[in-house]
């Protein structure tokens, strides 16, 4: 294997669970909700996916597990802010803060255990092919899937009848309410779908990209995955392009000390936060374009009288 | 049976406050359910983590000396929540106020008199500020989300004291632990009792000073209705971003004094370690506090309680540390779902007749 593939190889997988949080939480957005919850649901994906794949020997069993671990929490959250009518930032951050704890505690019997990796796909010839062999055909599953999964959420929002529907709740849920679709429910089916997709990017971290539980092992990824949101200007396809950027901040300083570039790590180790910063004033100083692609009722508190 | 919302003709006055300690029953509740649940009596659990450290001095001192950084950022959080500014890096900006009011005692320790522990607390204030200013500037000249950018700044925030008492602050005699080296006595802030020091004072009249902004003057009056209905302050002539920048920097700067009180108050010194999330549950003690100065107060007396709760638990118990988190995290819940009684009235209906109803209507 080449250093040129190895970088492409590892950007992939840093990219990865950016860009399932990022889909989760942008259907969730789109349906007016804004979830600020994605790092606790990681975190608490990735612990519940590392238990279940520990305990039932099987790191398929654990990706489902992650998934549960994420819509558990989602689904305490949809209770708050749709049908308390709570405030949806700070119920985010109580999701957050709440799920590092979780995690901390579930976790707590699983530090330092070795744990089961989620293999990549190997299709003879196909995978040993010069260059873009391991690139395109030997990745781990969830990679393929990751890609697929945008397109879906794409093709969901813009080519189906229900994607229409998820979207008008999002930007008019009172004209939505009206024509007879269940705002609520819309969104909490939206909000869940991101609990999934969170705790699916948590379990992906726990199960592939470094198979072993960590005590906050996002490391901030679920907050990375929020900005990517706006990034992507709440478009499917323009948050995998973002993903793989921002893969590549991500993993840019695991290579520039292996370059031996003559940085502090704690410098390098920075980079991503401050290369998420500097995207989004980069893309809120067009305030115009900024303020049309959000949907229009994002955060807002929906009663219906009836 | 369904329950629905109806809404109230005015936010009810009494739920602003029962709604809290509600609250604080469910997660209670929680708690012995969670407590049973990892095989505990959950009575005892319950006694040891929220009594038992109620019951002697030193519990006491420690839970002050704990919920004095909570009060100073909490209630720079209140007025920032306030006027609908979501600062919630306070603890990167009470890392930073922590770092800036270190540059004196670490790089100048032969400075000494009674000047230099005004100039340290001075410094730390100016570096919250500084350090909050950032996310304050962007959002009002590009219009970037505070929220996410004021949280990366914690991770920046950390990093950067890590280098530093790794790196070139550490200190030449510490056996190459990562920390700086020890304030001088003239940095120190002076101890009131045992481990409580001025900063506690300090923090009151924090508190005083904001209560009497928010309450009691029309600045105060104009961060709230720039908060709460940006288009009447706007009609009023009340600056939107001048409110905006206040808020976000004032609240950096407390967070600011806190981290700087906490390092040469209690700690002496700085090192990783110098926050057990202060700056997030400092959010909680907002919430809990109805984000008025003196609510805060009690939120944070209560939460610090958690802190030191935690620590009797585990030793009393054998449960984790992070059992602190998960109940923190369980009060805020609580606290914004039970808040729904305030602008609501809960409105029970059998199912029937709802079914009913809906089929008359045109």
């Amino acid at each position: 294997m080449t250093g040129f593939e190895a970088v492409i190889l590892t950007i992939v997988t840093a990219a990865t669970p950016l860009l399932i949080a990022a889909l989760g939480e942008l259907v969730t957005e789109r349906s007016g909700v804004l979830n600020l919850g994605v790092e606790g649901m990681m975190i608490v994906g990735a612990v519940t996916g590392f238990a279940g794949a520990q305990l039932t020997g099987s790191p398929y069993l654990g990706v489902c597990a992650s998934m549960l671990g994420g819509m558990a929490l989602a689904s305490l959250f949809g209770f708050l802010v749709l049908r308390l009518a709570a405030n949806q930032v700070a119920s985010g951050l109580a999701l957050t803060l709440l799920g590092l704890g979780l995690s901390g505690m579930i976790g707590e019997a699983f530090i330092g255990q070795p744990g089961l990796k989620l293999e990549r796909i190997d299709i003879p010839f196909l995978t040993d092919l010069p260059v873009v062999g391991a690139i395109l055909f030997g990745q781990d599953p969830l990679v393929y899937m990751s890609i697929a999964l945008a397109v879906s959420v794409s093709w969901f929002l813009f080519r189906t009848r229900p994607g229409l529907a998820l979207r008008a709740v999002g930007n008019n849920h009172d004209s939505a309410h009206m024509l007879g679709v269940h705002v609520i429910r819309t969104r909490f089916l939206a909000v869940l779908f991101g609990g999934a997709c969170s705790g699916l990017a948590g379990g992906y971290l726990s199960l592939a990209y470094t198979p072993q539980w960590v005590e906050g092992m996002t490391a901030g990824r679920g907050w990375i995955a929020l900005a990517l949101v706006v990034f992507a200007s709440w478009m499917p396809l323009r948050a995998a392009i973002g993903a793989y950027l921002f893969g590549g901040a991500l993993i840019l300083q695991f290579h520039a000390q292996a370059e031996g570039i003559a940085l502090p790590s704690q410098f390098l180790s920075a980079l991503p936060y401050l290369a998420t910063v500097a995207a989004l004033v980069i893309l809120s100083r067009d305030r115009w374009t900024a303020r049309n692609d959000s949907p229009s009722c994002l955060g807002q508190v929906f009663v219906p009288d009836r | 049976m369904r329950v629905e919302l109806r809404q109230r003709s005015a936010d009810s006055r009494l739920m602003v406050w029962l709604s809290p300690l509600l609250a604080l029953l469910l997660t209670l509740v929680f708690g012995a359910v969670l407590f049973a649940a990892l095989g505990h009596d959950p009575l005892r659990a319950l006694y040891v983590y929220f009594v038992k450290p109620l019951t002697d001095a030193w519990s006491l001192e420690e839970i002050v000396v704990k919920a004095t950084p909570l009060a100073l950022i909490g209630v720079g959080l209140a007025l920032a929540f306030r006027t609908n500014v979501w600062n919630i890096g306070a603890e990167g900006q009470y890392t930073v106020g922590a770092i800036c009011g270190s540059i004196l005692p670490v790089m100048l320790p032969e400075w000494q008199g009674p000047l230099i522990l005004p100039a340290v607390l001075v410094c730390g204030v100016l570096g919250g500020m500084a350090w909050a200013a950032i996310p304050a500037f962007f959002r009002v000249r590009f219009g970037s989300s505070e929220i996410l950018t004021s949280l990366m700044l914690v991770y920046v925030a950390q990093l950067l004291l890590d280098w530093l008492v790794r790196g070139p602050w550490r200190d030449p005699e510490g056996y190459n632990f990562p920390e700086s080296r020890l304030f001088e006595a003239d940095a120190v802030i002076p101890a009131l009792a045992g481990r409580l020091h001025f900063g506690t004072i300090l923090a009151l009249l924090a508190v005083a000073a904001l209560a009497v902004l928010l309450g009691r003057t029309l600045k105060g009056f104009e961060f709230r209705v720039v908060g709460a209905a940006p288009r009447a302050g706007a009609f009023a002539g009340f600056s939107e971003r001048g409110s905006i920048l206040a808020a976000l920097t004032v609240s950096g700067g407390l967070a600011g004094l806190a981290g700087i009180a906490e390092v040469s108050g209690t700690i002496g010194q700085l090192h990783p370690s110098i926050s057990p999330g202060y700056g997030f549950t400092a959010i909680i003690a907002a919430f809990l506090g109805r984000l008025n100065p003196v609510g805060v107060v009690f939120a944070s007396l209560l939460l610090a309680l958690t802190y030191i709760g935690g620590e009797s638990a585990q030793v009393a118990l054998g449960v984790s540390d992070k059992i602190v988190r998960v109940f923190q995290g369980a009060i805020l819940i609580f606290v914004l779902g039970c808040d729904v009684f305030i602008r609501y009235r809960l409105h029970f209906r059998p199912m029937r007749r709802a079914a009913a109803r809906a089929e008359e209507a045109p």
